[in-house]
């Protein structure tokens, strides 16, 4: 029983999470200034044209930034300690929140580049986490 | 319309005891006993109140959360001018701003501004998280604490790039806690040092528990009228020479640049434009001290020192009592008290030193006074540059 919080999906954000349950990382992107974004919006937030598209992206980026969380956020997450929260500069350029799985806490560093990997929580859902390539 | 310009008449805030409201209040009272008192520092009666200006964290679950209109019932007054615009803790600088205008307009004759909190005797605050609807659905299932967790990223971003360190970090915690040893109303008065904010538990690495602020209940209000009318009242207003406000984002990893605050940087530019003064004419500042990674951010943004420069400066003791920048007086958020949304005692404080009522942490000859509250993840800013008649 995965007891850790499920992001609640919506219209904005179904094809998104139907694409991770398929271990696909999607992207919505604007097909009027060529840009990616994220997350997904109605609007692009980079020039407001409601003209995207979503497609698939290469999974690849860098650590923009990260911190090991000695203290969990909430009991469910306390097994976890300590674990790193990341966010991570995307190849196609947005930034997301996940985690760094796999490596040792003490070995992370700003700039490293990671690929994604999935993580199948419940039959629904599934979260893209990162390694370290 | 001159004779209608905005001042602050009266500050009040909510005596502690260990943190928290002695014998226990509903965060209603807190705000109506803080509301009194400023209108007694004032010279002001209740009845006089028409305009109500509040942000929380408290209120009736379920649909609408209607502040002022709970508020306004339970003071018993008819506000015909309202604000309950919340953008976290920064709120309060923004009240004062958007008091100011409705009082020159001619829309309110005297604002009452207030917040109240008893996290710390409800022990109601945790890390948890929000539910993982809307965009909290791309942060809340990663397990980031919050609102530790976000500033702690900018941390690490701003070490990333400027080679900050968490000993310079750490000093800001040792400069603001001298402050609060000088305040008999701080809720933290030891001694403290680098060494033990850095041996405190790393409990978001890279910030340690005490780059965190206290959690504590707290209330605090503020009473604003015109100019004319303050002629009349019982002490000197404080003048606001100028304000500002900016938000930029709300998760996290969408902030703009996680080494600079953005948020702070538009807010200041609009402020000091408004004021027409200059970073050297601010006697003192009072900056939202969530976390000590706040503090650096904030000067930075406000153009107070260079980018990156932050750290050296802030180690080098010049904001701590005797410095030639004194900076968070009371003690700030990290010793004083943090009551959740923190922004309305930067400016209970400046008026205080503007009207020299701060006894042995007085900053001497204080003319004008620079409050900058920060709320949310860094999202948004609010400036208010003050100053004695």
């Amino acid at each position: 029983m995965y007891e850790k919080p499920l992001p609640i999906v919506d219209p904005d954000s179904a094809p998104y999470w139907a694409g991770t349950r398929e271990h696909k990382l999607l992207l919505p992107r604007c097909r009027d200034c060529g840009q990616h974004h994220f997350y997904p919006r109605a609007l692009c937030p980079h020039c407001h044209s409601d003209n995207l598209e979503w497609v698939q992206a290469s999974g690849h980026g860098s650590i923009y930034s990260y911190i090991i969380c000695n203290r969990p956020a909430g009991p469910v997450f306390k097994a976890d300690c300590p674990y790193v929260v990341a966010i991570i500069a995307l190849d196609e350029g947005p930034r997301m929140m996940t985690n760094i799985v796999g490596t040792d806490p003490a070995t992370v560093r700003v700039g490293q580049k990671v690929a994604v990997c999935f993580e199948d929580v419940t039959p629904e859902i599934t979260l893209p986490k990162f390694k370290l390539c | 319309m001159a004779n209608r310009k905005a001042v602050i008449v009266g500050v009040a805030d909510a005596p502690l005891k260990d943190g928290m409201i002695p014998g226990g209040a509903s965060p209603l009272a807190v705000q109506a006993r803080c509301a009194k008192s400023a209108l007694a520092d004032a010279g002001l009666d209740m009845k006089d109140v028409d305009g109500l200006l509040t942000a929380g964290m408290w209120g009736v679950p379920g649909p609408g959360m209607l502040p002022t209109v709970t508020l306004c019932e339970y003071l018993s007054i008819r506000p015909r001018y309202s604000d309950a615009t919340n953008i976290g803790g920064s709120a309060f600088e923004l009240h004062v701003g958007h008091a100011a205008m409705a009082i020159e307009r001619g829309l309110c004759d005297v604002a009452l501004i207030t917040y109240g909190s008893t996290q710390k005797s409800e022990k109601s605050r945790n890390l948890a998280g929000r539910p993982a609807v809307l965009t909290m659905q791309y942060e809340t299932p990663w397990g980031m604490p919050t609102p530790v967790g976000g500033y702690a990223l900018a941390a690490r971003r701003h070490m990333h790039e400027f080679g900050t360190t968490p000993e310079q970090l750490a000093s800001i915690a040792v400069s603001t806690r001298k402050w609060a040893q000088l305040n008999p109303d701080a809720t933290m008065r030891g001694p403290l040092t680098v060494e033990e904010v850095l041996s405190s538990p790393a409990i978001a690495d890279p910030l340690h528990l005490l780059d965190c602020c206290l959690v504590t209940d707290g209330g605090g209000a503020i009473v604003m009228t015109t100019e004319e009318r303050a002629r009349d009242l019982r002490k000197k207003p404080v003048q606001i020479l100028g304000f500002g406000e900016a938000q930029t984002h709300w998760t996290i990893a969408a902030m703009p640049d996680l080494a600079r605050l953005t948020a702070a940087e538009e807010a200041g530019k609009r402020a000091f434009a408004m004021a027409g003064v200059k970073h050297q004419d601010i006697d003192v500042v009072e900056f939202y001290d969530s976390f000590t990674i706040t503090v650096l951010l904030t000067l930075e943004a406000l153009g107070f020192c260079e980018p990156g420069a932050g750290g050296a400066f802030l180690a080098s003791g010049r904001t701590a009592p005797g410095g030639d920048f004194p900076m968070n007086t009371n003690g700030g958020g990290l010793s004083y008290a943090h009551p959740g949304m923190y922004g309305i005692f930067l400016l209970i404080e400046a008026v205080r030193q503007l009207r020299g009522e701060c006894g042995e942490r007085q900053v001497k000859d204080a003319k004008i006074a620079l409050c900058h509250g920060t709320g949310g993840t860094l999202s948004s800013g609010a400036t208010c540059i003050l100053a004695r008649d």
